[in-house]
């Protein structure tokens, strides 16, 4: 069981939470000027990458509230939490773990 | 003007009254349950960064706005929990939440907010007694020792699987709010948790 950092109520366990996919996926500004496969990237495709990798979750029995995650997803391990809106922490964007 | 209507608990077909009349707590009670009856809640959502906001609602319900898993005011009075950086949950004794619920829409209009009644949609089961930690640590997922969680704290989580938010009103006693739906559910879970500690009803809880 993972203790996830709420950035709102702190440490707690994960069955409260729940995960909702990778963070920082803007929207096209003009859908409609994407071929079809640009669409369907946007939509279904997602990085799955090995190594830290930039997540959406919120407090569902908690806070309810939605924040973003680093989380390695080999090991699990945390390694920043920040709020949403905000760009993650420079010290893993310098590793080159962004896309 | 509305009608009026035989307003219930939702604990109210377990006859708590009679089962408390015929069994008398003694020394080896470990934990003390009940209900407290048809308190009022309003849902307070707001922006605390507006400066106004926070002492324009004081004004109102006469505790200041508390910080996120923490709370405001005497619990047996109008008390205030902090469930997010935005939103508030304001318990008021049994009637007293309409007038504080005008007043609040009234003063809070001009800013961006939302006011709400739930106090009919949950209930709260008062939990007290020595074990009372000890029972609640059975099915909740927190971490609920002194030292990171006490007297004056809140906090929404879960309770076997129920959503309940947790308000810890002294050192060996607790207020758990719960759906209605899920009241009974959760008591009789409290109450078989607890069996083995000595579990005795409490009522006259307001």
């Amino acid at each position: 069981m993972l203790l996830i950092p709420c950035p709102y109520c702190g440490e707690r366990e994960e069955s409260e939470f729940h995960q909702g996919g990778e963070a920082h996926i803007e929207r096209p500004k003009d859908p409609y000027k994407l071929t079809d496969e640009e669409w369907a990237d946007y939509l279904f495709f997602r990085d799955n990458r090995k190594g830290v990798y930039l997540e959406r979750w919120v407090h569902r029995h908690g806070c309810r509230r939605w924040f973003n995650v680093a989380r390695d997803t080999a090991t699990n391990q945390i390694v920043a939490v920040y709020k949403m809106g905000s760009k993650p922490p420079k010290s893993i964007t310098s590793r080159g773990t962004m896309k | 003007m509305a009608n009026t209507y035989l307003r219930q608990t939702p604990l109210a077909h377990l006859h708590l009254d009679a089962r408390a009349a015929n069994e008398a707590a003694d020394a080896t009670t470990g934990v003390h349950i009940g209900e407290r009856l048809l308190l009022g809640m309003i849902n307070l959502r707001g922006q605390r960064s507006n400066p106004d906001f926070g002492p324009a609602v004081k004004k109102v319900v006469g505790a200041a706005l508390p910080g996120v898993n923490e709370t405001s005011g005497k619990p047996e009075g109008v008390h205030v929990l902090g469930l997010g950086p935005d939103e508030w949950l304001i318990i008021t004794p049994t009637g007293e939440e309409a007038d504080i619920h005008a007043n609040l829409e009234r003063v809070v209009g001009e800013f961006h907010t939302a006011v709400t009644l739930t106090g009919e949609s949950m209930t709260v089961i008062r939990l007290a007694g020595a074990h009372a930690r000890d029972t609640l640590a059975k099915g909740c997922p927190m971490d609920m020792h002194p030292r990171v969680f006490g007297p004056g704290q809140c906090a929404q989580t879960i309770l076997a699987r129920a959503d309940m938010t947790m308000h810890q009103t002294a050192d060996d006693a607790y207020d758990i709010i719960v759906r209605r739906s899920f009241a009974e559910y959760v008591w009789t879970w409290l109450e078989d948790a607890a069996r083995e500690y000595g579990v005795r009803v409490i009522t006259g809880l307001r």
